[in-house]
């Protein structure tokens, strides 16, 4: 095993590999999407788009050359549960990507993996080997002829909006990373002008869990808008950090006392693009319908400075912005300015209202995913932490 | 860049499209290996991979920029990327950070006059849980304290010559 920091135990451990593709063989795609469609699986990436929707739609695209491309471009600030499921479970990953290709009938399966995890190729190129050599990748798997299907690796070369599965599209055509617009959506119109499914690598190995124990086992858990179990990756400010695995629908109280954080002050739900949830809201769940997340969860304690965590994300926006639409390539610096006008105690009402709306203006007008949830985290400290920034003096200090 | 520096590196380049395919396409596996090779992507090179794809070499260049693990100007054989985003911004990421510019004689966005080192940000490692992380070139580590930057770097010295890639095993934990 690589790096794997894991606490409890996960059902991932527990499946065992080649049961669900088994199941899924013996059955149509249709058959197979159906049973996805039931256990009411969403994509784990954290937009909870509906997985069997998503493969129906390019399954029904017209196209000879369709692919199943996995997000491991794990880049949101505080997320690491791909680490360790590639690190661990690549077997289920890719298990899910053939299901993924027979649902589909792609022929090609891509695995987008971020620079920063360059060190998990070895392995993952050694489990594509193997399955090679037990004719569960290549031509006719399992024995089924006409099953044709393979998994190549291409890596990032250190981009977080790479993660947005447009610009994750336009980096392995050999572009800059930059968002497209949608639509098209990648289901017709992906790789290569042809459809795509792009799937997070959480979403794939729970597809293969499914097919292996049944679309009810993963319904008995969770919430009904957001079934079964979802991959945590818990840091900062607690006692036991690492990667958990709790049902859907989970309050953010019940979550801490299971890692050690009762006292935190805020949590910042989803990374930098998430929001930052105030001590006054734990009540609240861990869901799509909710408080939807991909599973990063940062604790901050009572001595932490919200304008720190504020400037933190900000300056991260600004490295990460591709620059494409104005709103968000000139709005996190604006951002960023006001932050540092608080930590000043030189910023007024007005003038913090005006980014405010600034903030509202980049959440409708950025182009994607990055600059529309960019101002998030500095809308939610504004709102829940007045006290805090307002009126600072050099004296002032968090507790 | 003297001629015959310039012929050898043609000659990789031609071998490099060959391999990957002159197409479009092509193009991020060719930078990432000139990359891997050169610790950087030269102006030159950049002109003669256009040249094989047939495109404008405005277009090699934007790529290039655009990728924080692409650099046009010279690197050191050992990149210390550390990591700023929050949570090992709270593990004390700054006291490291202090210590590695010490302890190299240069601040971040340098590189050592002897070309050993180049000392970077980075984003989010995935390392979270176990911070203050940073990598090495593809080598990841974890819970760094300031005492520990002098032994990390006599071990990349220790390699000199090698460029330092982990292979799976050497992995903390």
């Amino acid at each position: 095993m690589i790096v794997s920091t894991r606490t409890g135990s996960l059902t991932f451990a527990e499946v065992a590999p080649g049961k669900g593709m088994d199941v899924a063989l013996a059955r149509t795609p249709a058959d197979v999407l159906r049973w996805i469609d039931a256990s009411g699986l969403r994509g784990r990436g954290g937009a909870g788009f509906p997985t069997s929707l998503k493969w129906e739609l390019a399954a029904k695209s017209p196209g000879a050359l369709k692919y199943v491309i996995c997000n491991a471009d794990e880049g949101e600030p505080g997320t690491f549960k791909d680490r360790v499921i590639l690190a661990d479970f690549a077997d289920l990953v890719f298990e899910g990507m053939t299901i993924a290709a027979y649902c589909i009938a792609a022929r090609q399966g891509i695995v987008y993996l971020r620079a920063e995890y360059t060190y998990l190729r070895p392995h993952l190129e050694a489990v594509l080997a193997r399955r090679r050599e037990a004719h569960l990748l290549g031509k006719g798997i399992a024995g089924r002829a006409g099953f044709d299907f393979d998994i190549e690796i291409h890596m990032g070369s250190g981009s977080y909006v790479c993660g947005e599965e447009t610009a994750l599209i336009e980096s392995l055509e050999g572009q800059r990373g930059e968002p497209r617009n949608r639509p098209p959506f990648p289901i017709d119109t992906g790789y290569l002008g042809n459809p795509t499914t792009v799937n997070n690598v959480e979403t794939f190995a729970w597809a293969a869990c499914i097919l292996a124990r049944g679309a009810d086992w993963f319904k008995e858990y969770g919430t009904a808008k957001s079934t079964g179990h979802k991959l945590f990756s818990v840091s900062g400010d607690c006692q036991r950090p690492g990667v958990y695995e709790f049902p859907l629908g989970i309050t953010i109280e019940a979550f801490l006392q299971e890692v050690g954080g009762e006292d935190a002050k805020a949590v910042q739900v989803g990374g930098a693009a998430g929001q930052c949830v105030p001590r006054g809201e734990f009540h609240r769940a861990l869901a799509y319908e909710d408080i939807p997340t991909g599973g990063s969860i940062i604790v901050f304690g009572p001595q932490r400075d919200m304008l720190r965590v504020a400037a933190n994300f900000l300056e991260f926006f600004i490295d990460e912005s591709c620059g494409q639409c104005t709103p968000c390539r000139e709005g996190t610096i604006k951002l960023l300015e006001g932050v540092k006008m608080l930590q000043r105690g030189q910023c007024s009402m007005d003038y913090l209202e005006e980014l405010c709306s600034l903030g509202e203006t980049m959440q409708l007008a950025s182009k994607c995913g990055l600059g529309q949830t960019a101002p998030n985290t500095f809308l939610s400290i504004v709102s829940h932490f007045r006290d805090e920034i307002l009126g600072r003096t050099a004296a002032w200090s968090p507790e | 860049m003297f001629l015959t520096e310039r012929e050898r590196l043609r000659d990789e380049l031609v071998e490099l499209a060959d391999r990957f395919g002159r197409s479009r396409g092509a193009l991020l596996f060719i930078l990432q290996e000139v990359q891997n090779r050169y610790y950087s992507i030269s102006e030159y090179a950049m002109q003669v991979i256009a040249d094989l794809l047939d495109i404008h070499p405005v277009e090699v260049h934007s790529v290039v920029s655009f990728y924080s693990f692409l650099n046009e100007r010279p690197q050191g054989q050992f990149v210390i990327r550390l990591c700023r985003t929050i949570t090992c911004d709270m593990a004390g990421k700054d006291q490291v950070a202090r210590q590695l510019e010490n302890d190299l004689g240069i601040t971040f966005g340098q590189t050592t006059p002897d070309g050993k080192f180049s000392l970077e940000w980075a984003h989010c490692l995935g390392m979270c849980d176990q911070g203050p992380a940073m990598l090495v070139n593809q080598r990841v580590y974890t819970r760094v304290t300031p005492e520990k930057i002098h032994g990390i770097l006599q071990e990349c010295r220790q390699r000199f010559g090698v460029h330092a890639v982990a292979d799976g095993k050497e992995l903390p934990q």
